[in-house]
């Protein structure tokens, strides 16, 4: 088989105008054709009778879905032992102050001081211990740190957006940032992402990795999102959506919000005792 | 050193305190286009320098699994992140830390990488070991991607050992055309080439697993 001819190696790492993210005739779409077609998808869930929990891959309003989701079915296996392990990462890998990205440029970064702390567990409330988590997001005024962001916003010299850090033994996950701004894209006309906290997880299981996002109570761009909307069970989206919560909330300080984050099942046949206590 | 952080990400069988009462998995979204770049002069969110090269290129038994990943037009992909996840040649699964800040020295089994411009992935790293009797060995891959609302995951079979890729439970219960879509080709150079399509003809096996819905 022969590889496809990439000889164009030496790329100029800075010049991303990959037409890709800023389609041209992407934007000819308006809000309205990306709502019907929402609720194309919501009323053919609402009929099926069936009960789903995850995004569709194949979701039209998301328009760069549209070419970038399978066809066939996923094939259905039994996981074998390399998939049912997950790589380890410690304090070699992180940092105690990667949890809090309001401390790593020369100053304080400009916004709404926020702590989001949760728990990370399998679909058995088990606690997943010692793994990582990573977040990345948007400063204050919807920018993110990337030369393919082109929304004329400010960059934050004091944000970077972007922490990580361990669970603890009781799955639990703690970061201090900074509230994430809304901002535009090219899906459609006048389309605008809800503010929301990418997140990249771990599990015991390898079959448990995944990504996803999280997002702010109330935020009036939810109904208009054709990413958040993917997940067309609406219990399913509010999975998403973080919890005010007063009793993180700090005096003088910070405001507090509540996200745990379910696991899909872990398929290891545990071998530890039950209590070493 | 990396070796003394060995841990079990292990619960015990307990839950945690006052879990909550509906236990369904949280969904996945998109990666997005933001999640990051790590090249010769910086680092940004996800990828990281060292993310690709699970052994030295300078080591004796470094091996480059490489490839490009496309859409359903037959398109390269230039913003998709993949993570490998593999047993050591001996087929031991490893357990030490320090992928994030590797020492050089310690085989941690995982590797990150965002593709190029041109949807170009290339890992550095030691070639698995079967994971068992009766099982040809494999890279478990995951893919991430703007444009593709969760991940996927496909194994990479190394292509040699044919009586193995024969016996392999899995690959026996694919029609040949689609089994293809799942083993890598050793190039004359030794390296193994394995592209990713995410739609079409030649679409890739993707797996779904028991609990894990997809
Ligand atoms: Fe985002």
């Amino acid at each position: 088989m022969a590889v496809e001819d990439h000889a164009e190696k030496n790329l100029d790492e800075e010049n991303f105008t990959a037409p890709t993210v800023t389609g041209p005739d992407a934007a000819a779409d308006r809000q309205a054709d990306i709502n019907r077609e929402v609720r194309q998808h919501q009323e053919q869930y609402r009929v099926s009778g069936a009960r789903e929990s995850q995004p569709r891959l194949d979701y039209a309003p998301y328009r760069s879905s549209v070419l970038r989701h399978p066809t066939k079915d996923p094939h259905h296996t039994d996981p074998e032992l390399i998939e049912l392990t997950s790589p380890a990462f410690g304090h070699r890998d992180v940092h105690d102050l990667e949890s809090d990205l309001t401390v790593q440029g020369g100053g304080e970064p400009i916004g709404e001081r926020i702590k989001i702390r949760g728990r990370v567990m399998d679909s058995a409330g088990r606690p997943v211990r010692n793994q990582l988590v990573e977040i990345w997001q948007a400063n204050a005024a919807g920018r993110y740190i990337h030369k393919r962001d082109q929304h004329p916003a400010p960059l934050d010299p004091n944000f970077t957006g972007v922490g990580r850090c361990l669970t603890g033994d009781d799955g639990s996950y703690e970061f201090t940032t900074i509230k994430p701004g809304p901002y535009p894209w090219k899906n459609h006309r006048n389309a605008w992402r809800p503010a929301h906290v990418h997140f990249s997880l771990f599990g015991t299981d390898f079959t448990q990795r995944m990504i996803t996002q999280m997002y702010f109570p109330g935020d009036p761009l939810f109904a208009l999102d054709p990413i958040y909307q993917s997940i067309v069970d609406p219990k399913a989206r509010e999975r998403l959506v973080a919890s005010y919560d007063h009793d993180v909330s700090e005096h003088e300080w910070l405001l507090g919000y509540t996200w745990d984050i379910v696991l899909g099942g872990s398929n290891r046949t545990w071998m530890e005792p039950e209590d070493e206590n | 050193m990396a070796r003394e952080e060995l841990r079990t990400p292990v619960s015990r069988g307990r839950t945690v305190e006052n879990p909550p009462a509906d236990l369904t998995p949280t969904p996945g979204q998109t990666i997005g286009p933001f999640f990051g770049y790590a090249n010769a002069h910086e680092e940004v969110g996800l990828p990281y320098r060292g993310g690709p090269e699970l052994v030295s290129r300078a080591h004796p038994e470094a091996s480059r699994l490489h490839g490009q990943v496309y859409d359903g037009a037959g398109d390269v992909i230039p913003d998709a992140m993949l993570e490998i996840w593999q047993a050591d040649p001996q087929g031991r699964i490893p357990e030490e830390t320090g992928s994030l800040n590797r020492d050089g020295y310690t085989f941690t089994g995982w590797g990150r990488q965002a593709v190029d411009r041109l949807g170009t992935y290339s890992f550095t790293t030691l070639e698995p070991g079967a994971p068992g009797q009766g099982h040809a060995p494999y890279f478990l891959m995951v893919i991430f991607a703007r444009g593709l609302l969760n991940r996927l995951f496909t194994r990479v079979y190394l292509p040699d050992d044919e009586q193995a890729l024969a016996d392999d439970p899995l690959l026996a219960s694919l029609p040949a055309e689609r089994r293809r879509t799942m083993i890598a080709t050793r190039l004359d150079d030794g390296s193994l080439h394995h592209d990713i399509r995410l739609q079409g003809d030649r679409e890739t096996v993707f797996l779904a697993y028991p609990g894990i819905e997809s």
